[in-house]
């Protein structure tokens, strides 16, 4: 196989000038307190630790965390907020305030944005043009739908369930705050929620906003902290609902831990999605789709597209395709509005993807990354793919939370199907083809809770999101992500 | 000279076929001192071998049409109507009198009627079109779980075991029941009637055995995806629990002590099974003049 590759020459000197996002006008403290029935408390557990900017390695500020007794404080003022004002209040004034957030969020979007950045290392183009404006959206969404359970489950009589845990992860750390509270309110609960230990800024600011809105003290708690305390929020014994976004792993302890009680859960883990192109896709469309299948955040996205199966017959074709638009991906300071690609979200999570690097090569897999040039500090992980691959490579197998593409081929319907239900993930899928009738075939076949056809990693508050077999169970998002909030 | 009866020999079903238990153990339950037949003492690898069953059938069922789903639900509501005089002699055997034995065959030749009446229209119900906001069409719909483990309860013979089955089937699940182990004659002989119903071998999948030995199985088996758990045992609920993290079953529990009750049918009990889809579609905005035509 001596085919010539022919590659476009990227080196031009036309480099694009840096477009730094200014962050002059965001307001950060140098420490943050728990956030606890509407005031700002110290930890019981005296401790604190930094958040870091895994685009400098630079200590953005220092956060409590929070321990078993801080949590027992937590769930308490929930609790009471609950009893003495949130499930009496009418449901229409309840609304009323979640629209108040939701419009707070949007005026302090840009401020948001750039947090949400400097925490997670993610491009601000899309914490700007994404997460911030879908978790405003998705406040929005459920503000209205507050007085108006009634009609969303015929025949029956929706009832809150009272206090919510909520554990959110550290790749859209807003949004996640989002999708999980905004149900959780509007549905008449109230929350204890720790955001994940290495983005919990947003969180925190989001906090501000809620007392900022007069929300009623103790409906909506935030308490920092790593995997102990959300382990004391998972076991607390006052809590009525767990909602988890995380890792696989982490959600079946999860599972395990509210066995024998009457604790309702959701739970939105892991995913190892195939993206699929046919020979009669519009390629370029879907050599874009890929990139942002993939690359997007990173590529710490649970639905990300992380497996790739091409037609055989146009395989070349997409590869070259696919290679020249890598290397017109621009890596580098996530403030900047010209980067595509950010900061890996923390050193741990660079080392979890460069040992699967280091795997994929052993077992027999070809690496290519693009020619990019990173910065000196920080956490960075070039645009990864890799070729040459067999199903039960752990590369094809494992979800990597990383810009790391594994690409397969395929030769017929059947056998695609067949390859990319091989997984015990079934969050999302993608399909490319011109095709209609080949489309909701394939859309039909796939046990994934999300299917996009000819686009991908699309969201929206009216669009439920969750998955199937091990990727979890539950939906957030639209009328379906109501329930889980529900008793009836 | 009276007649010699022909007594029936009770075996399980397992993919559309009966055959006896392959461990060839039985147990002999007895109903006022007198016994109810050998019955199969299902093992694990029995259960294994249903559950290869259900994900064979899983395919074809699952992909049937709504319509078709319908029918053959409707046709396991006609054949149990024409065979209603031999479960309601089963039911006094396992010490119903005849107006209770009566009552419950009516109650679920009904309630199998019902739930079919469901099969194409529960995801009307359940299914939305989202209003997203950008430009593509979006819609929720559901699809089966997958294969289910059912335990039925125990207390009663029939209509416990038909309210768990059929609303787990209608969407396009497929099964694997542990049946009452007290009173197992009629779910053997339900078994009958669903072969002759047009239900394809390997949807339903029924077991006679000892639950304790096979509970922990149906609850840990990985390529079950969900378990219906229908009496009250809060221990065994746990251990249900705990077996079914691994790989991340939805578990279910349905309290069926008032199993007649006008509650217990609705179609929530088949969107319990279902896993709700959303699919994404590009919508093309080229020529939209804004024209009210």
């Amino acid at each position: 196989m001596s085919k010539k590759t022919i590659a476009i020459n990227f080196d031009t000197g036309w480099d694009l000038n840096p477009a730094p996002e200014s962050t002059s006008h965001i307001q950060l403290n140098e420490q943050y307190q728990l956030f606890i029935g509407g005031k700002w408390v110290k930890p019981e557990s005296g401790k604190y630790f930094a958040t870091i900017n895994p685009a400098t390695e630079e200590k953005i500020a220092m956060v409590a965390e929070a321990n078993e007794k801080d949590v027992d404080k937590a769930v308490k003022a929930a609790r009471k907020a609950y009893n003495d004002v949130w499930s009496k209040m009418p449901a229409a004034e309840r609304g009323k305030y979640i629209y108040r957030i939701a419009r707070l969020m949007q005026e302090k979007a840009r401020e948001l944005a750039v947090i949400e950045t400097m925490d997670g290392g993610k491009p601000i183009r899309e914490s700007r043009d994404i997460d911030i404006p879908l978790a405003a959206a998705h406040f929005f969404y459920y503000a209205g739908w507050a007085d108006k359970l009634n009609y969303a489950f015929p025949n029956r009589h929706p009832q809150s369930l009272g206090v919510a845990g909520q554990i959110t992860p550290w790749n859209f750390p807003l949004l996640m705050a989002a999708w999980k509270i905004a149900p959780a309110l509007a549905t008449g609960n109230t929350v204890v929620l720790k955001p994940a230990e290495t983005t919990p800024l947003t969180a925190l600011k989001l906090a501000e906003i809620i007392q900022e809105s007069g929300l009623p003290d103790g409906v909506v708690n935030i308490v920092t902290g790593a995997g102990a305390t959300g382990a004391a929020v998972v076991n607390h014994k006052d809590v009525d609902k767990i909602a988890f976004t995380g890792s696989t792993g982490v959600g079946k302890i999860i599972q395990n831990a509210v066995a024998g009680t009457n604790k309702k859960v959701t739970l939105e883990l892991g995913g190892k999605a195939a993206n699929i192109i046919f020979e009669d896709a519009a390629l370029d469309q879907a050599v874009e789709g890929i990139i942002n299948g993939i690359y997007f955040n990173q590529g710490h996205v649970c639905c990300a597209g992380s497996r790739l199966f091409v037609q055989e017959s146009v395989y070349d074709t997409v590869l070259r395709k696919l290679k020249d638009r890598m290397e017109s991906l621009v890596v580098g300071n996530p403030l900047d509005k010209n980067t595509d690609v950010g900061a890996i979200n923390s050193k741990e999570q660079l080392a979890t993807i460069h040992n699967y690097l280091k795997i994929g090569k052993q077992e027999g897999g070809e690496m290519y990354q693009s020619n990019c040039s990173t910065p000196k500090k920080g956490y960075w992980c070039k645009p990864t793919l890799f070729t040459n691959l067999s199903q039960s490579n752990r590369i094809v197998q494992e979800e990597i939370f990383g810009p790391v593409l594994a690409v397969q081929t395929f030769r017929t319907v059947s056998e695609v199907i067949e390859k990319a239900n091989n997984t015990p993930f079934g969050l999302s899928a993608g399909v490319w083809t011109d095709k209609g009738s080949k489309l909701f075939n394939l859309t039909a076949q796939m046990r994934a809770g999300i299917i996009w056809g000819n686009t991908y990693n699309k969201f929206d508050p009216t669009s439920p999101f969750g998955g199937y077999k091990e990727s979890g169970f539950g939906r957030e998002g639209g009328l379906h992500g109501l329930k889980p909030y529900l008793k009836f | 000279m009276a007649r010699a009866e022909i007594l029936k020999t009770y075996k399980i079903y397992i993919g559309g076929k009966f055959p006896r238990t392959e461990s060839g153990r039985y147990y002999t339950p007895k109903q006022d001192g007198k016994s109810l037949g050998n019955i199969c003492l299902s093992s694990r690898k029995d259960f294994r071998n249903a559950v290869v069953a259900a994900r064979n059938a899983f395919g074809s069922w699952s992909n049937a049409t709504a319509f078709n789903r319908s029918q053959v639900l409707y046709r396991i509501a006609e054949m149990l109507e024409g065979r209603k005089a031999q479960f309601v002699e089963e039911l006094m055997q396992q010490g119903s009198s005849k107006a209770k034995a009566e009552k419950e065959v009516f109650a679920a030749i009904d309630r199998i009627i019902y739930f079919a009446g469901w099969c194409d229209k529960y995801s009307q119900i359940f299914s939305a079109v989202n209003p997203v906001a950008t430009s593509h069409f979006n819609f929720t719909a559901p699809e089966p779980t997958g294969v289910v483990s059912v335990v039925a309860p125990e207390d009663t013979s029939l209509i416990g075991l038909v309210s768990g089955i059929i609303p787990v089937i209608a969407s396009g699940n497929t099964c694997v029941v542990l049946v009452s182990e007290s009173k197992p004659l009629c779910a053997v002989t339900f078994a009958e009637v669903l072969n002759s119903s047009d239900v394809p071998g390997g949807a339903v999948n029924i077991l006679t055995g000892h639950t304790k030995e096979l509970l922990s199985h149906m609850a840990s088996h990985m390529d079950v995806n969900a378990f219906l758990y229908a009496r009250g045992d809060k221990k065994e609920l746990l251990e249900i629990q705990k077996q079914a993290v691994e790989n991340l079953k939805r578990v279910v529990h349905y309290d069926f002590s008032d199993v007649y009750a006008e509650k217990h049918q609705n179609p929530y009990y088949i969107e319990d099974f279902v896993e709700m889809k959303t699919t994404w579609h590009p919508i093309e905005k080229i020529g939209a003049s804004g024209s009210g035509y």
